[in-house]
């Protein structure tokens, strides 16, 4: 990441951080579960053809305390919002991955300026009583990496802790950016998402990993049949929850094709 | 020293496989392990037990509050705080307590608890737990990361309500009312029922107890040892605050099992101990630390704590050692007290001495006692115990104790005599 420039903006009197990187149009990625305690290889890739801008979301890594005073889904969405702004992504393509993108999908239904293009990587915001996702939140310790990606190793190289990372902090950085995804998602990640997915106009593609452990693969035909826009739907073979983890390229190459 | 009589209310009958069976007492433990025929008889002997013991003499009895556990048979504790209050008349009744961020709105725990205080006459111990994660954010869906605002404003609330002469209307960040005006009032309005705070041992806690000068309560299951460091950090928070060592500040909660001898206490309790210690405390640890439910303060001075006891080599307290289910680890590690009355009185007067606590909370039932063993232990420690600890503290005040009416002026509650009833 030696050419990422690195950024903050300010909502709520919170600061957070935004990583730029490459050239062409802009593109903005809002992360997933865990956020981006550093630089992932999937960005690389997206900023080879486009200008990537990689806002934190309030209480994600590099996002501060910001989590603090949102008590609402209207908090969330609003301070996404701003965030998104500020960073100078209003207009630009959007990808949301998982957490990330149940706020991509309600910044594209609420504000259909402020997204062109659409790409969601297993999102939140939708349950089926019928076919309920797992609680990520009420996990084993050694269950989680299993959980988040098809290969655990590429969660646990998100989260391990850097070379002379503060050995009290970094542990409770990385709980910070889970209680950000439970603030906001608490307990089944439905955030009636469903009643605005008809506001979507964009063109959406709907991205999901085969191997998600998390969201139902099943679930990327409900944001797809919901969707009022043009909507693909592609699956990526070995791919988790956090598809971008486990498969960057595959994952980088369809969600640039989609926008080309 | 007051003396209070405690039950978690289990389930006596959880199978002898249940931990191989079963990955949680607590949470998603299996319908199908509830009787609720049986649990009709246990719902009446644990109300016994609580009414034996107020006979007893023990200065109160305590009741609490869990959700979908196996241990814990109380959702609302209220319940039987309120037939508790009319089986008893001297006694106060500690309801350890209502999960304030549970109830919406929080005025309903300021009404219930105001109708226990009326019908008990003013014995009425308030118990404010945020409670366990457990309870609030897995059975009760309560979000981890909003539940200790949505707590402390639901407290300020309930203050209110019970405090303010007129109809008001409470704007706040979670609970909007337009008309808060609850009827009953609670007869103890001197401020208002005497307000006790179970918490784990979080400094947040500690001051916040000592700021509204409320009594704090530690209730581990693991006993007087594990318990030493988290009350020896409490008294050290409130030197620093300024408070005085006064022990009725503090609540502690203690498994103890008396008998003739200690072999006997070994030969009756031994059962309960384990079967409480191994089958009732089988908790998923999936369900043990939802993500915000621990400040990041507690999480600093844990993991700080977690460095410094490793480079001190073992606490014997630490978690870690928190396992044991067999009677021998049992006993050696404090859990549960035992022994003749004269090693009970020992006992207990080391633990109040030590602790510095006023109010000793005793379970003296615990897992699948039986109703006649409870009683032969609380009979016991009434008899042979109980006059040879309560002289401890006795040049301190409690100023934490309800202050029921005279008893003169309360109302008469006459026998309950079904049977003579129907031979009419």
């Amino acid at each position: 990441m030696s050419d990422t420039a690195t950024t903050t903006v300010e909502v709520n009197g919170f600061s957070c951080r935004v990583w730029t990187k490459g050239n062409g149009p802009k593109l903005g990625f809002l992360a997933g579960f865990g956020g981006l305690p550093r630089w992932v290889p999937f960005l690389d890739e997206l900023a080879r053809t486009r200008t990537v801008i990689v806002p934190s979301l309030p209480g994600y890594p590099g996002g501060g305390l910001g989590h603090t005073v949102l008590d609402t889904h209207l908090d969330w969405v609003l301070a996404v919002r701003r965030i998104v702004e500020k960073a100078g992504l209003a207009g630009a393509d959007l990808v949301g991955a998982s957490v990330g993108g149940a706020f991509a999908a309600e910044l594209a239904a609420i504000f259909p300026g402020h997204v062109r293009k659409l790409a969601l990587i297993a999102p939140f915001g939708l349950f089926d009583e019928a076919d309920p996702a797992a609680d990520p939140w009420a996990q084993r310790k050694d269950h989680v990496a299993g959980l988040m990606c098809a290969d655990p190793a590429k969660w646990e190289a998100l989260v391990a802790p850097p070379e002379g990372a503060n050995s009290i902090e970094w542990p409770i950085e990385m709980t910070r950016a889970s209680e950000a995804a439970a603030r906001a998602l608490w307990p089944l990640g439905n955030t009636r998402l469903e009643k605005r997915l008809g506001l979507i106009e964009a063109p959406t593609l709907v991205l999901w990993g085969d191997r998600d452990a998390v969201l139902p693969p099943s679930y990327a035909q409900k944001f797809a049949g919901g969707i009022n826009g043009t909507t693909r739907v592609r699956t990526v073979a070995g791919a988790g929850h956090l598809a971008y983890l486990d498969q960057p390229e595959a994952v980088a190459r369809t969600v640039l094709e989609h926008f080309s | 020293m007051k003396l209070m009589w405690f039950h978690l209310m289990p389930y006596t009958e959880l199978p002898d496989d249940f931990n191989k069976k079963h990955p949680s007492v607590w949470v998603d433990i299996h319908s199908s392990l509830f009787d609720p025929r049986r649990a009709h008889h246990m719902y009446n002997d644990f109300m016994d037990e609580l009414e034996y013991a107020a006979e007893c003499g023990f200065d109160a009895i305590c009741v609490n509050e869990h959700h979908s556990n196996g241990y814990g048979l109380m959702p609302s504790p209220n319940l039987i705080a309120s037939s508790l209050a009319r089986r008893t008349t001297d006694t106060a009744i500690c309801v350890m307590g209502n999960s304030l961020a549970l109830y919406n709105p929080p005025t309903r725990v300021a009404e219930e608890f105001a109708m226990i205080d009326c019908i008990s006459g003013g014995r009425l111990i308030a118990g404010f737990p945020v409670g366990s994660p457990m309870d609030t954010c897995y059975a009760y869906g309560q979000n981890p990361s909003l539940l200790r605002d949505r707590y402390y404003e639901a407290h300020d609330l309930v203050k209110r309500a019970w405090t303010e002469k007129d109809t008001f209307a409470f704007s706040g960040r979670f609970n909007q009312q337009r008309y808060v005006n609850i009827w009953p009032r609670p007869i103890q309005n001197d401020p208002h029922p005497p307000i006790w705070i179970p918490g784990g041992g979080s400094i947040e806690t500690w001051r916040w107890c000592a700021e509204m000068d409320y009594v704090y309560c530690y209730l581990s299951y693991y006993g007087y040892k594990a318990g030493l460091t988290t009350m020896q950090g409490f008294w050290k928070e409130m030197e620093k605050l300024g408070k005085d060592r006064n022990p009725y500040r503090a609540g502690f909660l203690q498994f103890v099992g008396v008998a003739e001898s200690r072999q006997q206490a070994l030969d009756l309790y031994t059962e309960p101990a384990e079967y409480f210690y191994g089958r009732c405390l089988h908790v998923d640890p999936r369900f043990a630390l939802p993500p915000g439910y621990t400040t990041e303060g507690t999480q600093r001075a844990g993991i700080e704590g977690m460095m410094s006891k490793a480079a001190n080599v073992a606490n014997p307290a630490t978690k870690a050692a928190l396992k044991a289910t067999n009677m021998k680890d049992i006993v050696d590690g404090g859990y549960v007290l035992i022994g003749s009355p004269d090693e009970v009185i020992e006992q207990i007067r080391h633990v109040g001495t030590s602790l510095n606590v006023g109010h000793l909370m005793l379970l003296l039932q615990y897992g699948n006692m039986s109703k006649d063993t409870t009683k032969y232990n609380t009979r016991l420690f009434a008899e042979k115990v109980m006059p040879h600890v309560k002289d401890l503290f006795s040049g301190w005040e409690d100023k934490w104790w309800p202050k029921p009416m005279a008893s003169g002026q309360r109302a008469a509650v006459p026998a309950f005599r079904p049977q003579t009833v129907a031979a009419e």
